[in-house]
């Protein structure tokens, strides 16, 4: 894959005496929705974590359009993070005692847009996904499916190059679900997101153009390769 | 459902020739797999020799067979008959999947692996229906939906297999 925004080779993370990566190796195109699947405890949050740059890992190389992101300082990882990339989790991490209007306008007053033009853009983003008379209220009384919309708008208001989402329907019922996902991936495939889906849920990554597996902190192959044959125990 | 069943639920409805009889399967019943003509009247002289119904007179205008079909009172309790009565919860137990995981941990072949590009078919598939449900009409939808649910459903086999793939292969290279 020549044109990977993201590449892992060789990472592996542990935590104390515990891996969680023992080698992953993964690439991501630009515009790109790849699903990480895998059982619980198999590392694929670990491995989101580790391309989002939130986790450095203990060995390997992590490369975002270019630049290595296992060398950076935590200040520039957070700066990118910052600019560059958009977080969905499974409990959208909101905060309950703002508006919906003011968690999407909060990213945005962060990096230094004015409050006028930050409360704009989060209007506009509250209406595409469906939500323009839901700005007012407090995320803490939405529904589970609003605020996880919200969180969407949120992560996708800061005009990131990558949406790292992680169980982002986990607590929703599967309609609801659904509709989350549709919304997702049609905004991130309309404006070129490139996205990183970490799921157990084999119908949210049904969404995504292309799943990988990760199984005890490795990569498992789900494509038939010329190999094959060679394979025996 | 059998194709002879389901002609017959159609004709329940209302009389109908077979030219429409076909249309009407094909719209809800045979998706991407046309029922022949051949069939739908083939089916029809069968069901009218069986009782079940019965052809008109027939009727000016173009086509092979211009004849209204009608279900009869047999045909009725039939239809009813199957739509009251359960389906059989098929097991699967003998699947072709379950055969090819068996055959490889006696031949010692990696069959985590072989499971795993299943996995991988499977997604590939629910990756193209997600894309019908998306785009289509709500019959669509709900038909990729039934797909779906299918796929998820081994996919769930699939990994509790792989999860006890080890205990398996014991138990297998043990008989």
């Amino acid at each position: 894959m020549n044109n990977s925004l993201i590449r892992a080779r060789g990472v592996v993370k542990s935590f104390g005496q515990t891996p969680a990566l023992r080698g992953a190796d993964v690439q991501v195109a630009a515009g790109e929705i790849l699903a990480v699947m895998g059982p619980s405890g198999s590392g694929k949050s670990t491995l989101l974590h580790c391309l989002a740059g939130i986790f450095p890992p203990d060995e390997g190389e992590i490369s975002f359009d270019g630049q290595r992101l296992d060398q950076m300082d935590e200040t520039r990882r957070t700066e990118l993070r910052r600019t560059a990339f958009g977080f969905v989790f499974q409990f959208g991490q909101l905060v309950p005692e703002l508006t919906a209007a003011d968690n999407v306008a909060l990213p945005l007053l962060l990096g230094r847009i004015r409050r006028k033009a930050a409360y704009q853009v989060a209007g506009q983003w509250l209406t595409r996904l469906g939500l323009e008379d839901k700005g007012g209220r407090r995320t803490g009384e939405l529904s589970g499916g609003e605020a996880q919309r919200v969180a969407v708008a949120r992560a996708l208001a800061v005009g990131p190059r990558v949406l790292f989402a992680d169980e982002p329907t986990g607590s929703l019922d599967s309609l609801t679900g659904e509709k989350v996902m549709d919304l997702l991936t049609s905004l991130a495939r309309e404006r070129g997101v490139t996205v990183v889906l970490v799921t157990h849920d084999a119908r949210v990554a049904a969404y995504a153009d292309r799943q990988v597996m990760v199984r005890d902190g490795r990569m498992a192959t789900l494509e038939p390769s010329a190999t094959l044959g060679g394979l025996r125990r | 459902m059998s194709v002879p069943l389901t002609l017959l639920g159609l004709l329940e409805r209302e009389p109908s020739h077979g030219y429409d009889l076909k249309r009407d399967y094909d719209t809800y019943f045979g998706r991407g797999k046309p029922l022949p003509y051949g069939q739908v009247y083939a089916t029809l002289a069968r069901l009218a020799r069986d009782g079940k119904a019965v052809a008109g007179e027939a009727e000016p205008g173009g086509g092979p067979d211009r004849k209204r079909y009608a279900i009869t009172p047999a045909g009725t309790a039939e239809v009813e008959a199957c739509l009251a009565e359960p389906s059989e919860p098929e097991p699967h137990l003998q699947t072709v999947l379950f055969a090819k995981v068996v055959l490889a941990l006696m031949l010692g072949r990696p069959a985590e692996h072989y499971l795993d590009l299943q996995r991988g078919a499977h997604l590939r598939r629910m990756r193209e229906l997600t894309e019908v449900r998306r785009a289509g009409p709500l019959v669509d939808t709900l038909l990729a939906d039934y797909g779906l649910f299918h796929l998820e459903a081994d996919l769930h086999w699939i990994d509790t297999t792989t999860a006890r793939l080890g205990e398996l292969a014991e138990l297998v290279r043990a008989s």
